[in-house]
């Protein structure tokens, strides 16, 4: 019914993946079996520092997950043709990320068996509310978007003409679940460092480039491995995007810097000194930032002189750069500096713990597998997969 | 032993009678001075009087006591309801460079403030969290997920979450007060329990300083209204517009 019959052929490399993919989730279960059982004393999460890595990933994620509506948009509001072949890829991606979006919240949570009490208490006062509905309905809309659409081409027919509309909702809808969940942040009156108009802007701007970036990184693999080709315009029309996307990131956030270094207002100061210099002698996070900083000049020296861009082993390269540049700003810093100093003063450093590492990992390898399973029926569905891989 | 109807009914009835005059001896015994309601609880902490008792945690010891608090020894897990910190960290504002030099270095106690306009309860997704008509904000450790959305919507750090089990924490237990579980977060509430029986908060009551003063801010003749009319008082962070039931009279 789901031609879920497609996932169950494939090579030796395709189980060989699928099984290490299996037991990185296994290790991240057992470990969050002891986190149920013993509670979150066994993450690096503090009474200062209350919100680690879990919040920090579902924030990425959502990100991811928004860019989907990077390659709908061009698609079906503007006729791209060449996106034609990898809109269904954009979409699964978005139903991969929301996914594990959903799985990094309830690992956060201290009692996981009340997640009900968010319906059945519902509190529109609530961004958190809001979060769900959005983020949820954003999960609905691209699996019945993406199951109908790949259906209509297994059985070689237009498909049907209601999806449109469905298709066209779920483009602003993409804006909104970045929007919300940075307003999730940004509404906060005590959190000097969230609280700041342009996170929505720059969420939604980091989100346009990591997701697309991944994308690309995702068609060169499966170019790599098997005879679908997504083609090379749709590529390069993807790094534009990327390109316009992490400069305004990187505008934005050079916004920020210059907000906080030169009003010089210590609230608003002090976690961009932590993030960067480090604070009373804490520095932990001070690599981490410059690297993704380096990361950030290095991907749009790349991306921005269109010869080197043109080249594909350098584009997969400025992909990579962009990602693990944005995976660190907003999957490590964004989230922890915002708690340093704490609202008594305190530097309270965080360092996530072995199993909150394993969880994490574990949470990402569902996300993988997703992406895999979704990949595979839809290429097979296409029928570009070699027999046996 | 031969007991007729008339007999035990007498018996019965005499059992009810001592029953409750002991509980009404008892009643007479705690102060019913102490109004039950108010339109808006408050509270104003004389820091020139705190500081007379320098060293002094008895406010601490009763309220964490009377609240079965769990004492954990590592600082990233500690639960507090009221605790003392450095003037000049939970006033950074004011504080810092001037302060004034009997304040320097010195500890005052803090605890939720009860905000006329809270941004944990506005940030709560189940409305575990809620501001009482009386101006309390509540908590409902049965409700709360455990989100700790709330810790990050307080802007005054007054909000504990139970990283584990807080049981094996609780040294002497208070069977009179509900303990709480792994994964909820919890914080003072004005002790609405000992309100509701016309008592005093805890630490109020326990102050050997007499430095913590309770009352009514909704009625400008109550005590604490004229403390405030007569001396200058100061609230944390006022520039976030939470409004803060707590007042230090520095």
């Amino acid at each position: 019914m789901f031609m879920f019959e497609k996932a169950l052929a494939g090579g030796r490399r395709y189980w060989i993946w699928l099984l290490a993919l299996c037991v990185v989730i296994a290790a991240g279960f057992l470990f969050y079996l002891r986190q149920f059982s013993e509670g979150l004393a066994i993450t690096g999460m503090s009474r200062d520092v209350s919100w680690g890595i879990y919040i920090a990933q579902f924030t990425f994620l959502v990100g991811v997950a928004a860019s989907a509506v990077m390659v709908v948009l061009p698609y079906y509001l503007h006729n791209w043709r060449v996106f034609g072949k990898i809109t269904i890829l954009g979409e699964f991606l978005a139903v991969a990320s929301v996914s594990m979006c959903m799985l990094f919240i309830l690992a956060d949570m201290g009692q996981p068996t009340r997640v009900l009490n968010m319906i059945l208490y519902p509190a529109p006062h609530s961004i958190m509310f809001w979060d769900m509905v959005s983020l949820g309905g954003y999960l609905l809309l691209n699996a019945v978007i993406a199951h109908v659409t790949l259906r209509s081409e297994y059985k070689d027919v237009a498909p049907p003409a209601w999806i449109r509309p469905v298709i066209l909702l779920s483009i602003p809808w993409a804006i909104s679940i970045h929007t919300v969940t940075a307003f999730l942040y940004s509404g906060l009156p005590g959190r000097a460092f969230w609280l700041t108009a342009v996170l929505a802007p720059r969420f939604l701007a980091s989100a346009f480039a990591s997701g697309p970036a991944l994308l690309i990184l995702l068609c060169l693999l499966i170019r790599k491995f098997t005879s679908f080709d997504a083609g090379r315009e749709a590529v390069r029309k993807l790094a534009v995007i990327v390109t316009y996307a992490m400069l305004a990131n990187v505008f934005l956030m050079l916004m920020e810097v210059f907000t906080a270094f030169y009003s010089r207002i210590p609230e608003h100061l002090s976690p961009f000194e932590y993030m960067f210099f480090g604070l009373r002698g804490r520095t932990s996070l001070v690599p981490w930032m410059w690297t993704s900083a380096i990361l950030a000049a290095v991907a749009l020296i790349l991306l921005l002189v269109p010869r080197l861009r043109q080249s594909e082993r350098l584009l997969a390269i400025a992909c990579s750069a962009v990602f693990v540049s944005l995976w660190i700003d907003k999957g490590v810093c964004l989230v922890v500096c915002g708690f340093i100093p704490s609202p008594l003063g305190a530097v309270t450093e965080y360092t996530p713990t072995l199993p909150e590492v394993s969880i994490t990992l574990g949470i990402w390898a569902v996300g993988f597998l997703l992406v895999t399973l979704f990949y595979k029926i839809t290429l097979s569905v296409r029928g570009r997969l070699a027999p046996g891989v | 032993m031969n007991v007729t109807r008339k007999g035990f009914l007498r018996i019965t009835g005499m059992c009810f009678a001592v029953a409750g005059a002991r509980k009404a001896s008892g009643a007479i015994g705690e102060k019913l001075t102490f109004p039950r309601t108010a339109k808006r609880w408050g509270m104003a902490i004389d820091v020139g009087k705190c500081l007379q008792k320098e060293g002094c945690t008895k406010c601490i010891e009763a309220c964490h006591k009377a609240h079965n608090v769990p004492t954990f020894r590592d600082a990233r897990h500690e639960i507090k309801w009221i605790w003392k910190t450095g003037y000049e960290e939970a006033f950074a504002v004011e504080g810092r460079v001037y302060a004034p030099a009997a304040l320097q270095g010195k500890l005052l106690p803090f605890l939720c403030n009860h905000c006329d306009d809270p941004p944990c309860t506005r940030v709560c997704p189940t409305g575990a969290t809620w501001k009482r008509e009386d101006g309390i904000v509540m908590m409902d450790w049965h409700r709360c997920i455990g989100c700790r959305y709330c810790v990050a919507a307080c802007p005054y750090g007054s909000r504990s979450f139970n990283w584990m089990d807080p049981r094996p924490g609780i040294a002497v237990l208070n069977p009179d007060y509900p303990t709480r579980t792994k994964g909820v977060v919890e914080k003072c509430t004005f002790c609405e329990e000992r309100l509701a029986r016309s008592l005093q908060p805890a630490c109020v009551e326990v102050c050997p300083a007499k430095a913590l003063v309770f009352g009514d801010l909704g009625d400008s003749h109550s005590p604490l209204r004229e403390l405030l009319r007569a001396r200058y008082s100061v609230r944390r962070k006022p520039e976030l517009g939470t409004a803060p039931s707590v007042f230090y009279i520095v």
